[in-house]
């Protein structure tokens, strides 16, 4: 058995800890007295993943199997999750190539002719097709790529959305029209985090702008304590008011989630994913030969070693069936592989943000993305009360650099230079800023026919960190590029002992210090 | 606070330090009875172990113990792998029985060695398995690793030594026989050889340093097989009594000592049930 996560009270004896710093890493010595919370060891992967997921398709939860769905003459359309998922992109094959091949296997017995495939990329950027093969595989990207059965949803498309209708709330559901008008609708998700799947999935993933406003904006992000426990997340209630609106008035939603153990870097980075007091010679010699190799080559070439990096996740569990009742299971799985009890919270919470977020794969992490990783993801994945407490202070690790990619993320540079250098507060952005950005016809264009995220996901991603700018005192980056940390309103430190200084300014002397050791990813279960 | 990896001289250029709020999993064994001796029957072993036993082992035990052997013929017609079961002395017994041993079973032959005495530590282990052939065996409680292990080599065709006394005699007497060995010859359906060894107690007895060279004699028995439905228990009381008949014949003759069988009157191995001095005084003479 795997063993459970784990909180270090820092002594005398502790060896210096890890902290991920973007493309590299460093050892920092914590002061005594200090907690580390490290994640779950991966929980055992399945033996046979082809036949759970066969299994999953004929005895689902909350609905027929599968084939009872699936006949001649039908329209059959397959949504998958995106490139966010997993992180970092694991080795082929991937769980969707698994699942996917599975459906159609069981469509091609059925006799089904009308199949399409869509990455339901909502307003992220289009996949290419190098990455739309790692997902699928080769086989299915040559039996459907080559002829338009297999491409990016596209929200902006005048003729590609359709409306199912509005909740109780007001909130306008719209989806794709191809899967709107599908017989069935078949959802593949990695559930990387608590956060992803349920109804989520398809009224987040398949979705556009005029639905999205309702729940990705300032008001739910700060109402959601924290997004990655849905029970609490005012997006969450959003997407599963949406989610039963489209279960009525919908197409039939045949859901399947997997999910994945903690199994995160490869060798010779395992290291990154060891308790430091359990480094084995080889470990040190891995950590020793990459510390001196990443100083001494340019940042774009640590980049492209980093990005190459295939983790060798393994599928945990794979559940299908109706989306509310698949989506229970999916959760306790994913807190099994995650959870780690916590008690009480923390002065300051001191973070290593490692070189990926969701929305950087084969990119570049420019400041929004960091901000988004630290104060957004790794701030909210907590149940209960969050790690670190109100007024408190939280220290990112990064080297932020002031770098965007061109190509992937032209509104993010933008909303940097032209929103950021205004205001921080993202009530104030959202009102000023948000519907011109949403709606510029020259993002529009790059969304749909380049590879660029949304005009209006760079607002999400500040909003994203909304409740964690409303909860604490003050936020420092330490190693990262003066200019760019201060623009997003936060204080430069060059190194961890000088940030735990500037903290005790506003958390007062001698603070309790909590270190979140992820990736791999835990979700602290704080009491 | 930070480290800088390649300046500093400790972690991660030295291993880590254990945090002394963590508590310490009881680290894996590799010693005691959990020691892997299979390294020490591969070819390459065998090779230098009997290089070793040839060059170096028997010289020395013939310039200490000048070894008459008795009994050897009767051995001729037995088939290995056999179970060897002899009174234990000193530590000069298992090189003495490993270079006295008839040539077809001295080449696959293993001794069963106390795990805690001989592989509580790895240097130590690998020379006696290198060495003897030696392989760990828990001494003070049924250990089924053991007893697997045990009935794996004579399955793969190894004769075994043992010791049943458990240990080396504290005064020169016998001390009682437990049932390892009359287990193994119940489950594996091979013959036990009873062997008497005298003199190594002169030799190099326990508690003492160094040896000093004295005669030896080594008396091989008439193999004991289990009879049919016959429990350990008994047969390890055979192979006692076999042995301590060994010792009769060597403190007398065979024809006497076969009478003192026949009634049950072989004096005991162990010697009389009396206080320290008396026993020591019932010793035989050097």
């Amino acid at each position: 058995m795997s063993r459970p996560g784990y909180v270090l009270e820092v002594d005398r004896s502790t060896p210096p800890v890890l902290f991920h710093h973007g493309e590299g890493f460093s050892l920092e010595r914590l002061p005594v007295g200090s907690r580390v919370v490290y994640p779950p060891e991966p929980v055992k992967a399945l033996p046979d993943p082809d036949a759970a997921i066969r299994r999953a398709l004929l005895e689902p939860l909350g609905m027929d199997p599968l084939p009872a769905y699936l006949r001649p003459g039908m329209r059959l359309t397959i949504a998958f999750d995106d490139i966010s998922l997993p992180l970092p992109p694991m080795k082929s094959p991937d769980n969707r190539q698994r699942v996917i091949e599975a459906v159609l296997d069981l469509a091609a017995a059925a006799g089904v002719d009308d199949v399409e495939l869509i990455a339901a990329t909502a307003l992220h950027r289009r996949m290419t097709d190098a990455e739309l093969k790692h997902a699928v595989g080769q086989r299915v990207f040559d039996a459907f790529a080559p002829h338009g059965l297999l491409y990016n949803h596209d929200a902006e498309d005048p003729d590609g959305m359709a409306l199912i209708g509005h909740t109780e709330e007001g909130e306008r559901v719209e989806i794709n029209r191809r899967a709107a008008t599908s017989d069935l609708l078949v959802y593949v998700n990695i559930n990387l985090v608590a956060m992803d799947g349920g109804h989520k999935s398809v009224a987040t993933g398949l979705a556009g702008y005029p639905s999205l406003k309702h729940h990705h904006n300032v008001r739910t992000m700060q109402h959601s304590r924290s997004f990655m426990d849905q029970h609490k997340s005012a997006l969450h209630s959003s997407n599963w008011r949406m989610g039963r609106l489209l279960a009525r008035e919908g197409p039939p939603i045949f859901q399947i989630e997997t999910t994945l153990n903690n199994d995160t870097f490869p060798k010779p980075f395992d290291f990154l994913q060891r308790r430091e007091w359990e480094w084995s010679a080889r470990d040190r010699a891995a950590y020793l030969a990459a510390a001196a190799g990443l100083e001494r080559i340019p940042r774009k070439a640590a980049r492209q070693i980093f990005q190459r990096i295939l983790s060798p996740h393994a599928m945990a569990s794979v559940q299908a069936g109706e989306v509310e009742a698949v989506h229970a299971v999916t959760t306790e799985n994913v807190y099994r592989s995650q959870l780690v009890p916590v008690e009480g919270q923390t002065d300051v919470l001191t973070m290593g943000l490692p070189y990926i977020c969701p929305y950087n794969v084969n990119s570049i992490m420019n400041p929004i993305l960091v901000m988004c990783l630290g104060l957004g993801y790794f701030f909210n994945l907590y149940r209960g009360k969050p790690l670190v407490r109100r007024g408190g202070v939280v220290i990112l690790h990064h080297p932020t650099p002031w770098e965007f990619h061109p190509v992937h993320h032209p509104s993010y540079l933008d909303f940097f230079e032209q929103v950021l250098t205004e205001t921080t507060d993202p009530t104030e952005i959202e009102a000023k800023f948000e519907e011109s950005f949403a709606t510029d016809p020259w993002y529009i264009h790059l969304y749909r026919k380049s590879y660029a995220y949304h005009g209006v996901h760079p607002f999400y991603m500040w909003y994203w960190g909304a409740h964690a700018l409303d909860h604490l005192g003050g936020v420092i980056v330490v190693g990262g590029d003066p200019k760019a940390v201060r623009r997003m309103g936060f204080k430069p430190a060059s190194t961890l002992r000088d940030a735990l200084e500037m903290a005790e300014d506003v958390v007062g002397r001698d603070p309790s210090i909590t270190h979140m050791h992820a990736p791999p990813l835990l979700m602290a279960d704080v009491t | 606070m930070n480290v800088n990896p390649l300046s500093g001289k400790g972690f991660p250029l030295r291993a880590p330090t254990w945090p002394g709020t963590v508590p310490r999993p009881p680290a894996p064994s590799r010693t005691g009875v959990d020691f892997d001796t299979d390294w020490a029957r591969s070819p390459a072993a065998r090779l230098a172990r009997a290089a070793l036993v040839d060059l170096a082992i028997r010289p020395a035990v013939q310039a200490l113990a000048s070894p008459i052997v008795d009994g050897r013929e009767r051995l001729a017609v037995l088939e290995p792998p056999v179970i060897f079961a002899a009174n234990h002395h000193s530590h000069l017994d298992t090189g003495l029985l490993l270079s006295m041993l008839p040539e077809r079973f001295r080449r696959k032959t293993a001794v069963a060695a106390a795990a805690d005495y001989f592989f509580d530590r790895r240097g130590k282990g690998t020379f006696h398995a290198l060495a003897f052939g030696a392989v760990p065996m828990e001494r003070t409680r049924v250990n089924r690793r053991s007893a697997e292990m045990a009935g794996a080599l004579l399955a793969d065709g190894w004769s075994l030594v043992i010791f049943p006394e458990g240990g080396r005699s504290p005064d020169g007497w016998a001390q009682d026989f437990r049932g390892g060995a009359a287990y193994l010859a119940v489950r594996s359906g091979r013959p036990v050889v009873p062997v008497y060894i005298d003199g190594t107690r002169h030799v190099w007895p326990k508690g003492r340093r160094l040896p000093r060279p004295h005669k030896v004699t080594v008396t091989f028995g008439t193999p004991i097989s289990a009879d049919p439905g016959e429990d350990a228990r008994r047969l390890a009381v055979r192979i006692e009594r076999a042995v301590a008949a060994l010792a009769d014949e060597r403190a007398t003759d065979w024809w006497t000592a076969r009478r003192r069988a026949a009634d049950g009157a072989t004096p005991a191995i162990t010697g009389p049930e009396a206080a320290p001095w008396r026993r020591a005084w019932a010793l035989p003479p050097r």
